[in-house]
C-alpha cells in the first residue's frame, strides 16, 4: 500500500508541476487578442494600456498595403468597420497577405495612434479555397 | 456520375443506419442472422461508398466544372496528381474520404479479426457503421461535394498553390488515416464494455489497430512539419497552431495507451483508464476535425467556416455521453487484479509515462483552448503563443525522454539494486560523459544540453539490450551474430520494433534541440552583392545576390532569385528560391498565352532549401524593388533538421517490425520479474 501512497504523491508532484508551468505560461506569455473597437476602449479607459502588447485581428483596407522592399516596411490600415487604425511592420510579410483579408498583428499602439506590429499573420477568410468568381 | 454517387450516398446511409441497428440489437439478443447481417453491412458500406468516391473522382478528372466542388479545387491545367488530391482537399470531399475510409477500416476489422473474438463482432460493426453514419449523413446534409452549379464556368478556381506540393498530397489522407483508424480500436472498447467481456480478449483482438493509427498519426504529424517547412517559408516546421495541435492531441493520448495497456496485459491494472485513454483519443479525433473545420479557434490555417462543426459538436457530445454512461455503468467489472508494489519498478514508470503524456495534452488542450475560455470568464480573448507551450512542455517532453530510456529496462513489481546497476551504469555514464563533453565543448544552452545527454542515455540503453540479447542467443543457441540479430527481432517484434521506435523518438528530441541553435539574417542586396553569416557549428557562410530571372512553369510564371553560397570561401553552389504566379486560363489552351491568362491566388513562395546532417541553408525570397533585380532575402541555418525527417523514417521501420504479421508474441510470465529481454532469456534456459 505504501507505493500507491508514493505513486500519488509523485503524481500530486507531476500535477503540481504542470500546473505551475501552465499558470506561469499564460501569465508571462498571454497576450490581449482584441479587435480595433475593443483596443480603442481599452486605449480610453486607461491611457496605460499603450505600453501593453496585445494582439489585433482586423481587416486589410482595400487599397492601403504600401511596401518599401528595400526597407521591407510594410504599412497599411486595418478595421473591424467602426475604429480604423495604420499599422506598421517591418520584415516579411506572408504571401497570403493582401487586400481585404483578416489579419492579427502583434505589438503595441503608439501614443500617435499608429500600430507597431512585430508579428503579422494573414489568412484568407477561407485559405484553402478560393472567393468563388461566379 | 453526380447521379450515381448521390444515390451511392443515400444508400450508405440507410445501410449505415441498418448496419448500428442490426449489430447492437443482433449482438444483444444473440440473433445469429442479424450478427451474420451487421457483418454484411460493413462490406455493402464499404462497396457503395467506393462508388460514391469514384463518381467524384471520375468528376474531378473529366473536369465537370458544372459541379461546383470541382469548379472550386480544381483548373484545366492543374497537375493531375493534384487534381486527385483535390478530392481531400476541400471540406466536402473530406467528409466523404472519411466515410469512405472507415467503411474500408470497419470492413477490414470484420475480416481479419480472429474468430476467437467473434462475441466483440456485432458491436464493432454497430459502432463502425454508427460513425459513418454520422460521416454520410454530415456529407450528404452538410457539405455535399455532389452539388450542382446553375451554370457552367469555363475553367475551375484552381487548387491554392500551397497545396501543390508533394507533401500536401499525402499528409492529409496520412493523418485523416491515423484519426479515422482510431475509431477501430474504440469500437472494441465499446464491444468489450457492452458485451461485459472484459478480460484481455478485446485487448489482443485490436492491438494492431491501436499501432496502425499511432503509425498513421505519426507519419501525418511528421509530413505536416516537412510541408510546413518547404511550404510556409517562416523557416520553422512546428508553431504550435490550433491545427497542428489538434493533431498532436489524439498522438499523446494513444501514445499513453500504447504504454499502459502493457501492464493491463501483464499484471490486469489500470482497466478502467486504458477504456478512458482509447475513448478520449477518439474524442480528441472528432475534436480535431472540429477545430479544423469550425473555424472556432482563429487559426492560420483555418478552413472555410461552415455548419459542419455544428455536426461536429453535436456528435462530440452525444458519443462523450453514451461512452462515458457504458464506462460508468461498467466501473465494477474492471477492478485492479493487483497493485502498485514499488515506485522503483516498471509499472511506476509505465504510469509516470502516462501522467505526463497526459499533462502535455492537458497543457496543449489549454493552451489551443485559452482564447474561447477566456473570453467565456473574462469577456476578452487572451492568447497564448509558442512561448507557452515550449515553457510547459520542454521540461514534460525531457523527463517523458529520461522515461524513454528507464520504462523498458527496470524490472517488473519492484527492481532490485542489482537490476538497477546491471541495467542502468553504462547508460547513465555515456549520458553524463555526453554532457560533460558538450558543456566542455562550449555549449551553454541548458535544455539542448540536457536534451542530448538524455539522448545519448536513452540511445545506450537500447544498444544495450539489442547486443546483450544477441549475445546471449549466440551463447545459448551457437547462432552467428547476423542471424542471431535477426532472431532476436523476429522473434520479439513488439519488444525490438518499439525500441526502434523510441530510437526515432530519440531523433526527433535531438533534432528540436537543435532547433535552439537557429540564425537568421535578412538582407537588401544588389546583384553582384554578398552577406555574411555565421554557423552555430563555427563556419561562415557568404550568401552572394546572383539576379531574378522569369519563365513559365506548368500552370504558373515564376520569379527565382538565385544566390551563389560558399562555406568559409569555398564554394557550397548556387541555390534559388521563387515566388510562383499562378494562373488559370480563359480558354482550353494549353499552354495557355498570355493574354488569356487570370491570376488565381496570391504569390507564393518556395523556399531553397539544402540539407546536410549538420545543417539546412534555408533560403527566401522576399521580393524585388519594382523595376529592379534589388532583391530582399531572408537567409536561414537550420541546424539538425534533416535529423526529424531521418527520424520519421526509423519510426516508419520500427513500426513496420512491430506490425509484421508471424508467429504471435510471446508474453512474459507473471513471476517474472527481471526487465531486459537478455535477463529472460538466460532465466528460461536457466530453468529448463
Amino acid at each position: 500500500m505504501q507505493a500507491k501512497y508514493k505513486f500519488v504523491f509523485g503524481a500530486v508532484m507531476v500535477g503540481g508541476t504542470v500546473g505551475f508551468l501552465m499558470t506561469s505560461g499564460i501569465k508571462e506569455t498571454g497576450v490581449y487578442f482584441l479587435t480595433p473597437s475593443e483596443l480603442a476602449a481599452k486605449v480610453q479607459a486607461d491611457s496605460s494600456f499603450h505600453d501593453v502588447g496585445v494582439k489585433m485581428g482586423a481587416r486589410v483596407v482595400h487599397g492601403s498595403i504600401e511596401r518599401d522592399v528595400a526597407t521591407q516596411t510594410v504599412t497599411f490600415d486595418v478595421t473591424d468597420g467602426t475604429q480604423t487604425y495604420p499599422v506598421v511592420y517591418v520584415g516579411l510579410a506572408p504571401d497570403t497577405f493582401t487586400d481585404d483579408v483578416d489579419v492579427v498583428v502583434e505589438g503595441r499602439l503608439d501614443q500617435g495612434g499608429t500600430f507597431r506590429a512585430t508579428t503579422l499573420l494573414a489568412k484568407c477568410g477561407s485559405r484553402y479555397e478560393t472567393v468563388p468568381t461566379a | 456520375m453526380t447521379v450515381l454517387g448521390q444515390l451511392a450516398l443515400w444508400l450508405a446511409l440507410l445501410i449505415g443506419a441498418w448496419g448500428t441497428f442490426v449489430g447492437f440489437y443482433g449482438g444483444l439478443r444473440q440473433r445469429p442472422e442479424l450478427i451474420e447481417s451487421s457483418r454484411r453491412a460493413t462490406y455493402a458500406l464499404c462497396g457503395v461508398l467506393l462508388v460514391a468516391s469514384l463518381a467524384l473522382i471520375v468528376a474531378l478528372v473529366k473536369h465537370d466544372f458544372n459541379v461546383a466542388y470541382v469548379a472550386s479545387y480544381t483548373s484545366r491545367n492543374l497537375p493531375t496528381v493534384y487534381i486527385l488530391s483535390a478530392f481531400y482537399g476541400g471540406q466536402a470531399g473530406s467528409m466523404l474520404f472519411w466515410a469512405v475510409v472507415l467503411a474500408i477500416f470497419g470492413a477490414l476489422a470484420q475480416l481479419l479479426t480472429s474468430r476467437k473474438y467473434d462475441y466483440l463482432l456485432p458491436y464493432v460493426a454497430g459502432v463502425t457503421s454508427a460513425v459513418a453514419l454520422f460521416f454520410v449523413a454530415t456529407t450528404l446534409f452538410a457539405a455535399n461535394p455532389f452539388e450542382r452549379l446553375p451554370f457552367t464556368p469555363a475553367d475551375g478556381n484552381g487548387l491554392n498553390p500551397q497545396l501543390q506540393n508533394p507533401g500536401m498530397v499525402i499528409h492529409p489522407p496520412m493523418l485523416y488515416l491515423g484519426y479515422i483508424s482510431i475509431t477501430i480500436p474504440f469500437a472494441f472498447a465499446v464491444a468489450a464494455l457492452v458485451s461485459k467481456r472484459l478480460d484481455v480478449g478485446w485487448l489482443h483482438a485490436m492491438r494492431k489497430w491501436t499501432i496502425v493509427s499511432w503509425l498513421f498519426l505519426s507519419i501525418g504529424i511528421t509530413l505536416g512539419m516537412w510541408w510546413a517547412y518547404v511550404e510556409l517559408g517562416w523557416g520553422g516546421y512546428w508553431a504550435w497552431d490550433p491545427v497542428e495541435n489538434a493533431s498532436f492531441l489524439p498522438w499523446l493520448t494513444m501514445t499513453a495507451f500504447l504504454h499502459s495497456v502493457m501492464i493491463q496485459e501483464k499484471r490486469g491494472m489500470l482497466k478502467k483508464w486504458n477504456m478512458v485513454l482509447i475513448a478520449l483519443s477518439f474524442f480528441l479525433s472528432i475534436f480535431g476535425t472540429f477545430i479544423t473545420r469550425s473555424g472556432i479557434i482563429s487559426s492560420v490555417h483555418s478552413f472555410a467556416q461552415s455548419p459542419v462543426g455544428w455536426w461536429f459538436l453535436a456528435f462530440l457530445v452525444a458519443i462523450m455521453a453514451v461512452t462515458g454512461w457504458l464506462i460508468w455503468a461498467r466501473a465494477p467489472m474492471l477492478k485492479s487484479e493487483a497493485h502498485l508494489e514499488s515506485m522503483v519498478s516498471r509499472e511506476a514508470s509505465f504510469l509516470f509515462n502516462n501522467l505526463l503524456l497526459v499533462g502535455i495534452a492537458f497543457s496543449v488542450f489549454w493552451g489551443t483552448m485559452f482564447p474561447k475560455l477566456s473570453e467565456l470568464f473574462r469577456g476578452t480573448q487572451v492568447t497564448v503563443g509558442p512561448p507557452f507551450f515550449n515553457q510547459v512542455n520542454i521540461p514534460i517532453g525531457l523527463g517523458l525522454l529520461a522515461l524513454t530510456g528507464i520504462g523498458p529496462l527496470i524490472a517488473w513489481r519492484k527492481a532490485s539494486l542489482g537490476n538497477l546497476r546491471r541495467q542502468f551504469a553504462a547508460p547513465v555514464t555515456a549520458g553524463l560523459v555526453a554532457g560533460v563533453l558538450l558543456v566542455a565543448l562550449g555549449v551553454r544552452h541548458f535544455y539542448a544540453t540536457l536534451t542530448v545527454a538524455l539522448a545519448v542515455f536513452v540511445t545506450t540503453t537500447i544498444l544495450q539490450e539489442f547486443i546483450r540479447g544477441v549475445g546471449a542467443r549466440h551463447r545459448l543457441h551457437g547462432e552467428g551474430y547476423l542471424e542471431a540479430f535477426a532472431r532476436l527481432v523476429g522473434r520479439n517484434r513488439r519488444r525490438y520494433g518499439g525500441y526502434v521506435v523510441h530510437l526515432a523518438i530519440v531523433t526527433y528530441f535531438v533534432a528540436f534541440a537543435g532547433s535552439a541553435f537557429n540564425a537568421n539574417l535578412e538582407a537588401s542586396l544588389k546583384p553582384g552583392e554578398s552577406v555574411n553569416l555565421a554557423s552555430p557549428w563555427g563556419y561562415d557562410y557568404t550568401f552572394t545576390h546572383i539576379g531574378v530571372s522569369q519563365y513559365d512553369e506548368m500552370n504558373r510564371l515564376v520569379s527565382a532569385a538565385t544566390v551563389e553560397v560558399a562555406r568559409d570561401g569555398e564554394r557550397v553552389g548556387i541555390m534559388k528560391s521563387e515566388k510562383r504566379q499562378h494562373f488559370t486560363c480563359a480558354q482550353p489552351i494549353s499552354p495557355c498565352p498570355r493574354n488569356l491568362r487570370q491570376q488565381s491566388f496570391e504569390p507564393s513562395t518556395e523556399a531553397g532549401i539544402r540539407s546536410d546532417l549538420r545543417e539546412d541553408i534555408y533560403i527566401v525570397y522576399a521580393g524585388s524593388v519594382e523595376g529592379t533585380e534589388e532583391t530582399y532575402y531572408k537567409f536561414t541555418l537550420n541546424p539538425l533538421v534533416w535529423w526529424l525527417w531521418f527520424g520519421g523514417f526509423v519510426l516508419v521501420v520500427g513500426g513496420v517490425i512491430t506490425l509484421w504479421p508471424g508467429t504471435t508474441v510471446r508474453t512474459t510470465r507473471r513471476g517474472d520479474t527481471q526487465g531486459g529481454y537478455a535477463a529472460q532469456l538466460v532465466g528460461e534456459n536457466k530453468g529448463a
